[in-house]
């Protein structure tokens, strides 16, 4: 990558306005936040916080390994059935083996959606197929997986051992397990992303992937490991999920896919690869699901609340364009004044 | 760029245009319409009481989705009395349970040359063309679980009165209760058929003086999915503090409320009760969330439906309110208005009898 | 593409043939449709002909203008929500009194211009569209909720749902094969034989390029999704009289489907490249596998995986068989310079 002048009038923009990006969501969490509760003020109780961000630990954990993949201008479909997988099969194992420690449970999960994400990356980077094609059809492949091997079978809250479902209500310090799970992979991806070598490596790569090829990064392992990653994430996912409801089948987690890319992109990553926080896509996890959460408590038709969602990404795609605008029309100033 | 915004307005005006002179011109409105041609008549066969069974005969179960442990257990009581019949069991079904998907596997049905269709429809209208080219086509249609619409099938088999389904569930919520307080429901899709039908007859029952103590204060709908029904009892607790009891005349919704409760600070203080599955609720029922819930055997809804359809294949009845036919191990069955036949009465199931029960 | 110029040897022309895609996916139809009907019981009758054709109408129709836009380089995933907000409307409009040959033609313009809104929102405000239709499947269908709830209408008139279940003069043609046949044939020739057609071919290879050499890009784009949000509500009617039952939830996840279709049938997904008896032959691969796999109790969820498997293989091995090629091609060339 070339060196800019760190403080160079033009970086001074460009990160405020990334800046601007994540506060409109904040601002519109807050806005929503406080409407909800002046009409219906137990939406701030404890037990109502608790039950938002529970909600939201799951969505937010995948969403963060999706925002690594949409980075590098990927996207990653099969994240659903990567999650089914990864929840009958910790599920399946738990019931069967009553005695094995949660930790046991969440490695397994995680080198579940590891395997599928590394058959992912291996297939868009050695194959050169493109990876809405890949993902697509992994997404087919793995949920049949499911259903030809569950069938009709189902794990019921009662076959799980106690350890296992108690772990999505424990909590240490006052944190519930999941969020602090949560709370751990947003932040420690963000940072992986935001401070190392291989993070900025994956946003040049999604800027623009010849040039990253030319600047000799190591583009096939990078990519390889923006698969695992998101993958893996979806594994423990399943296990979090498998923990927190107890009922698992073949169709745990159909149609997730959707609301992932849908959090992804109201976070303010673009599908267009380069740009955007894997925190905000954590915040876009957040936000819907506090807009779900709020519809119920505001007696809203619950039929609104697709809809909502949709016109919410529709938004989020268009702030972003106004913001992609606004920074190559300072870039170009900047240009005209050397 | 894009220079089309002209273009684009003409085109929608003229479009507009002829919309508007068709509509002046009517055609087939909702009033106009004859919407009953559909239905299909049966051959005027009359019923021999004393045909004997046949044996060998090609009975098939379509449950509205595959993976639904409920409609497991009721295709697995079929299997248990094809198996007496004699007969040649099959199970097929969609993974998801939207209108249309059973629609393609009644055609395969149809194909395959099968004596009699067991089905329980996602949507009584979008399977009553398929089902009545398979009564055309000779094949018996036995409706379970959820109807089909009248006229194009030979007989349901219905779990329970409506009216016995909602004093039970009336007269439990009212025990938990006290007999004074808020009470909510927490049912399937706002527009389940069976579930609307039970909560009509809950609201009688609850106008009646014995419960005049008790407030239905909100009815929520979980949709059958477990994370929506999971979310909506958290709504029903937060909107309500006063909340006594919650009542989900659904396996999916009970379950769900029932984790919920007995994950939060609300466990002890709301009580949940309703329609359940044992193996499900065992838990919640041991760790003292729920003290009681009902339901029927499903296993025997499955098992009279392949006699009555065997019935109706073997000549024996032809699905007319009267007519009587006997159901192995249950007794004999007499067919009520409509085609319908009542199973029976619930069971209530409580901590100290739910250890009799595997399913 | 420059390979052609290297060696003009005929084995290569073979395998040449043999690598291009809608080739084998038509070959393998064939293939498939004549060993089911003579080794599955029961599928090679009229009646199941009928069937086949009732249970591919919506993919394949929906399919026709998803292969224009794909061979721009561009996608439409809302397709299945405009299909079920289109259901809704028509439950909607028909149990206000509206007469159902008002109903149909203002369904499909509402179609259309849900269409133009994904045009608009991706050609001209130039947003990717597929971020931009994952965004409107979601608001489509929660409007589609929106107008029904959960609720559905069934009383349409025996007229119309008995004409679209129906067959040709009561023989084994269905009459839904009528709209097929003719959208088909109208999608043809504006694709293969027309200098629009020719400009999306442009488009999808180099839409800079194409832009230069005076193909106005961005309106030629924004009629596709217009073509396909009106081709798409068209459907959700067809779909609605089928099933006799307007329901907000018709027809979702069908977009996966029609995509999956489309990318088997050759065309590639970065634009520039496939045809339509490609696409066609990709859906009728898929009914007819799915067909005689339920006639043999095989659960569809078998189906899942070759559909999946079949879908990643349509542009995996084509790549394998140029690489391949390409190694032999340096060999020789290895070869020819050290000899």
């Amino acid at each position: 990558m070339t060196a800019v002048a760190t403080h160079s009038p033009a970086r001074k923009v460009f990160s405020g306005l990334v800046k601007i990006r994540e506060l409109g969501i904040i601002v519109a969490l807050a806005a929503l936040i406080i409407y909800t509760t002046t009409s219906q003020p137990r939406f701030l109780s404890a037990q109502s916080i608790r039950d938002i961000l529970l909600n939201t630990a799951i969505l937010a954990v995948m969403a963060a390994g999706q925002a690594v993949v949409v980075i590098t201008r990927n996207i990653d479909l099969s994240v659903g059935s990567v999650l089914g997988i990864s929840a009958f099969t910790v599920a399946s194992m738990m019931s069967d083996n009553p005695g094995l420690p949660m930790i046991v449970a969440l490695l397994v999960g995680l080198a579940v959606g590891a395997l599928a994400g590394l058959l992912n990356g291996v297939l868009v980077r050695y194959g050169r197929v493109p990876a809405l094609v890949v993902t697509l059809g992994t997404m087919y492949i793995f949920r049949g997986l499911i259903y030809s091997w569950a069938g009709g079978d189902q794990v019921n809250a009662d076959e799980l051992p106690g350890h296992f479902l108690q772990f999505a209500n424990d909590s240490i310090l006052g944190i519930p397990w999941l969020v602090l799970i949560a709370l751990v992979v947003v932040g420690g991806v963000s940072l992986m992303m935001r401070n190392y070598r291989v993070g900025r490596e994956l946003y040049a790569m999604g800027s623009s992937p010849g040039a990253a090829e030319l600047a000799g990064i190591k583009v096939a392992r990078n990519m390889l490991a923006a698969f695992i990653i998101s993958g893996a994430l979806a594994g423990l996912a399943g296990v979090l999920f498998a923990s927190r409801f107890g009922t698992i089948d073949a169709s745990a987690g159909n149609g997730y896919e959707l609301n992932v890319v849908a959090a992804v992109v109201v976070g303010g990553v673009a599908v267009s690869g380069g740009s955007g926080t894997v925190w905000g896509a954590g915040l876009g996890a957040l936000l819907l699901t506090v807009i779900g959460s709020a519809l119920t408590v505001l007696d809203i038709n619950q039929f609104w609340q697709q809809a909502i969602v949709g016109a919410l990404i529709v938004l989020a795609i268009c702030a972003d364009r106004i913001v992609a605008v606004r920074i190559a029309r300072s870039l170009r100033k900047r240009d005209s004044h050397v | 760029m894009f220079r089309s915004h002209r273009r684009l307005l003409t085109a929608t005006s003229a479009s507009l245009l002829v919309l508007g002179l068709t509509a002046c011109g009517g055609g087939t409105t909702k009033d106009s319409a004859d919407s009953t041609g559909g239905g299909a008549t049966q051959p005027g066969a009359s019923a021999n009481p004393n045909a004997e069974l046949k044996s060998g005969l090609k009975i098939a179960y379509l449950p509205k989705q595959l993976n639904n442990p409920y409609s497991d257990v009721e295709t697995g009581g079929g299997k248990v009395a094809v198996g007496e019949l004699k007969g040649e069991y099959k199970l097929v079904g969609p993974n998801d349970a939207s209108a249309s998907s059973q629609v393609s596997y009644i055609n395969t049905l149809i194909q395959q040359q099968q004596d009699v269709i067991v089905v329980a429809a996602n949507d009584p209208n979008a399977v009553c063309p398929s089902l009545n080219q398979a009564r055309q086509a000779g094949i018996k249609v036995v409706s379970f679980d959820s109807d089909a619409s009248k006229d194009c099938r030979d007989a349901f088999i219905n779990q329970a009165t409506t009216q016995g389904i909602g004093e039970s569930l009336t007269k439990m919520a009212s025990e938990l209760a006290g007999g004074e307080g808020e009470i909510a429901i927490l049912s399937a899709t706002p527009n389940a058929t069976n579930q609307n039908a039970w909560i009509d007859v809950m609201k009688k029952e609850l106008a009646k003086p014995e419960y005049s103590k008790l407030k239905l204060v909100k009815t929520a709908y979980g949709n059958d999915d477990d994370q929506k029904s999971f979310q909506e009892a958290q709504g029903l607790l937060q909107s309500y503090p006063n909340l006594k009891v919650i009542v989900s005349p659904t396996t999916v919704g009970i379950a769900a409320a029932s984790r919920y409760v007995s994950s939060s600070n609300y466990k002890g203080k709301v009580a949940i009760t309703g329609l359940g599955l044992p193996n499900q609720m065992r838990q919640y029922v041991k760790d003292g969330t729920v003290k009681k819930f009902a339901l029927w055997n499903p296993a025997d809804i499955g098992y009279l439906a392949a006699f009555a359809g065997a019935a109706l294949a073997s000549g024996q009845i032809t699905g007319a309110e009267g007519e009587k036919f006997k159901a192995g191990k249950l007794g004999e069955y007499t067919i009520g208005a409509a085609g319908e036949i009542v199973l029976g009465p619930p069971t209530e199931f409580t901590a100290e009898n739910i250890d009799q029960f595997n399913f | 593409m420059s390979d052609a110029s290297v060696s003009p040897r005929s084995f290569r022309g073979g395998l040449g043939k043999l690598a291009s895609w809608d080739g084998i996916i038509i070959l393998l139809t064939v293939v498939v449709i004549v060993a089911a009907s003579l080794g599955v019981p029961n599928f090679g009758t009229s009646r199941n002909f009928t069937f086949l054709i009732l249970d591919l109408m919506p993919i394949v129709l929906v399919a026709l203008p998803m292969t224009l836009i794909i061979v721009t380089g561009e996608i439409d995933l809302s397709v299945a929500s405009i299909l079920g907000l289109a259901s809704s409307l028509m439950g909607w409009f028909w149990n206000n009194g509206l007469s159902i040959e008002t109903i149909i033609p203002l369904v499909i313009v509402i179609g259309a211009v849900l269409g133009a809104i994904n045009g608009f929102l991706v050609n001209a405000l130039g947003l990717p569209s597929l971020a931009v239709t994952i965004g409107t499947l979601a608001l489509y269908r929660g409007l589609a909720f929106v107008v029904l709830g959960d609720g559905a209408v069934a009383d349409f008139p025996f007229d119309y749902t008995g004409w679209v279940t129906g067959t040709i003069g009561g023989g084994s043609v269905p009459n839904v094969l009528i709209p097929i046949v003719a959208l088909a044939i109208v999608f043809g020739i504006v694709l293969h034989a027309t200098p629009f057609g020719r400009s999306l071919y442009a488009i999808g290879a180099n839409d800079q390029a194409a832009h230069f050499a005076g193909i106005r890009v961005a309106r030629t784009k924004f009629w596709l999704y217009v073509a396909s949000g009106a081709v798409a509500a068209l459907v959700g009617i067809l779909w609605t009289l089928r099933y006799s039952s307007a329901r907000a939830d018709n027809g979702s996840g069908l977009e996966l489907a029609v995509v999956a279709a489309v990318l088997l049938g050759g065309v590639s997904i970065f634009g520039g490249k496939g045809n339509l008896p490609g696409v066609l032959a990709g859906v009728v691969l898929l009914a007819a596998l799915q067909n005689a796999l339920r006639l043999q109790d095989v659960s569809g969820q078998a189906l899942n995986i070759v559909t999946g498997t079949l879908l990643v293989l349509s542009v995996l091995l084509p790549n394998i068989v140029s690489s391949i090629r390409t190694s032999r091609q340096r060999r020789k060339l290895r070869q020819a310079a050290t000899s």
